[in-house]
């Protein structure tokens, strides 16, 4: 691990000010995925900002009926919250079907939307890799891609993005709440959070230098059956190869994001009007367009029967 | 115990620590110097205080100590396990405020007046927790080097089972959990065990949990 200097924030403000005056500054929280990139000296910071102290773990209720998820809520304790079981489902289950419980213990709302991509070539430090060496190439095409994108990539990167949480809450059109140095707050959509990698995979979410994440907001809940299929090599404690976010209504119409295939949650509102006709025009709209390699193809089917099985779950419930 | 020796960690622990420790803690930095000429000195070492097993410990460490390191190498609490040292493996897990993690992914100087539990606190060759008790009556091991992790999470798993934390397998979430088999196995998926003992983890949980019951 290279050398840094380390302090504690004072407040949100703080925290987004030092950030954005300290060369190589970055934030830490529950630290799981950025101690473990940086014993691999993936991730270089110089300097290290500890925000654990300045509150924003609690999960309240806003004024229109929704949630208000401070960045620093442990994963464990928003999965756990009575509130999301009951009335966001897809979020606790996601949550649940994500990492071990030691790393949901530590990690947190806003550390979860920013962990970076677990492609093999991005780990390794040998190979070629856009997003950890911008124009180095990428090795992950024509290399072993079994794991990764099928749709929504670029000819600099076919990463995915390995968040659960972050999938479930673009099922639930969750926003993201930010400030900066300046003392601005932010709202971000998590449509617009994550980014497509084109040909800076580099830079994965909207945010700015510096711009710090307060909390995450859910709207009011929307009812309906809540799922999160996970498919993945074994059955607990293992990064999706596809899973499916869907809330669905007892008319059959309803919402699906899936996580697994994209380089960011990936959700189509249009595909979901098919959502009475069936899973196989779902998933032909969702995925319209898709570019698996030799090795990934199989995701393709694969969605299309994880939404199947959903689907049959919400019709027989 | 904070008269013996080779616990006064603050100089002499940290002088004769072994010649080891000292090279291995020094390498990175000199390669790190070899890239970044420019780079400066490594930062100044942090002073942090926290409670290990009831006890008030004072460290002075560098940035980069995690509390893995802190605990085996400055404390020589050598009972918490480095296995793979990237959080997949749960061989260092422990109990930081009564929540199991992996003491392998945070840093030391993140704990300022935490409360850490590690498996010498759990309970001691003579006085051994049940959980402790239970694997050696089921025999939940093999090669053993895995146990400490196994055990600390072990307990916490029972812990959180108990406070209605819900796991990936409920039917129900707004249920209440119970001490069923899939239960445990499932909040045990992230303690590693290459010999494949697991089944008898499992027994020696499930005594324990009935034993509480």
């Amino acid at each position: 691990m290279r050398a840094f200097t380390y302090e504690r924030a004072d407040s949100a403000r703080d925290a987004a000010a030092k950030a954005a005056s300290t060369p190589g500054a970055k934030f830490i929280a529950g630290g799981t995925n950025l101690l473990d990139l940086m014993k691999l000296e993936i991730e270089t910071p110089r300097h290290l900002i500890d925000v654990n102290g300045l509150g924003f773990d609690r999960i309240e209720k806003t004024g229109d009926g929704g949630l208000r998820i401070g960045a620093l809520v442990r994963n464990t304790d928003l999965a756990a919250d009575m509130r999301v079981r009951k009335d966001y489902g897809v979020l606790s289950r996601a949550l649940l079907a994500g990492a071990s419980g030691q790393l949901r213990n530590k990690a947190t709302t806003a550390g979860n939307l920013l962990q970076r991509t677990r492609c093999p070539y991005f780990y390794d430090t040998n190979q070629p890799c856009n997003k950890r060496k911008p124009g180095s190439g990428c090795a992950a095409i024509g290399g072993y891609s079994r794991q990764l994108a099928v749709i929504g990539s670029s000819e600099s990167c076919i990463a995915t993005h390995p968040s659960d949480m972050a999938v479930a809450l673009r099922a639930l059109d969750a926003t993201v709440e930010t400030v900066n140095a300046a003392d601005q707050a932010r709202a971000i959509p998590i449509a617009d959070f994550h980014r497509l990698p084109g040909d800076t995979p580099h830079i994965e979410t909207a945010l700015a230098p510096g711009e710090f994440i307060t909390g995450v907001t859910l709207p009011k809940p929307i009812g309906g059956r809540h799922y999160y299929e996970k498919v993945r090599d074994r059955a607990s404690y293992a990064f999706a190869l596809v899973s499916v976010a869907a809330v669905i209504h007892k008319d059959g119409t309803g919402r699906v994001a899936l996580g697994g295939v994209a380089h960011k949650p990936w959700r189509v509102e249009a595909a979901e009007t098919a959502m009475p006709e069936g899973a196989r025009a779902v998933s032909a709209r969702l995925l319209a367009g898709a570019r698996p390699t030799h090795d990934n193809a199989f995701k393709v089917p694969l969605a299309e029967r994880a939404l199947a099985a959903v689907m049959m779950q919400a019709r027989t419930a | 115990m904070a008269d013996l020796p080779e616990l006064d960690i603050s100089r002499r622990g940290m002088l004769a620590g072994g010649t080891a420790t000292v090279m291995i803690a020094a390498s990175p930095v000199a390669a790190a110097q070899d890239k970044e000429p420019m780079q400066a000195d490594p930062p100044a070492p942090i002073p942090l205080s926290f409670e290990v097993n009831g006890e008030k410990r004072d460290l002075t460490l560098d940035s980069r100590t995690t509390l893995l390191d802190a605990l085996r190498e400055h404390l020589h609490l050598t009972g918490t396990k480095k296995g793979c040292d990237h959080g997949q493996c749960g061989a260092c897990t422990v109990l930081v405020d009564g929540v199991r993690i992996n003491s392998c992914l945070t840093l030391a100087v993140m704990h300022q007046g935490d409360r850490i539990t590690t498996i010498e606190g759990l309970g001691t060759p003579d006085r051994l927790h049940p959980m402790q008790a239970a694997f050696v009556q089921h025999d939940g091991y093999q090669c053993g080097y895995c146990t400490p992790g196994q055990i600390c999470s072990a307990v916490a798993v029972l812990d959180e089972i108990e406070r209605g934390v819900p796991s990936y397998v409920a039917a129900d979430l707004t249920e209440r959990p119970r001490m069923t088999d899939i239960e445990m196995r499932e909040r045990m998926s992230g303690n590693i065990c290459r010999c494949g003992a697991y089944s008898n983890i499992a027994e020696a949980m499930a005594q324990v949990a009935g034993e509480r019951a």
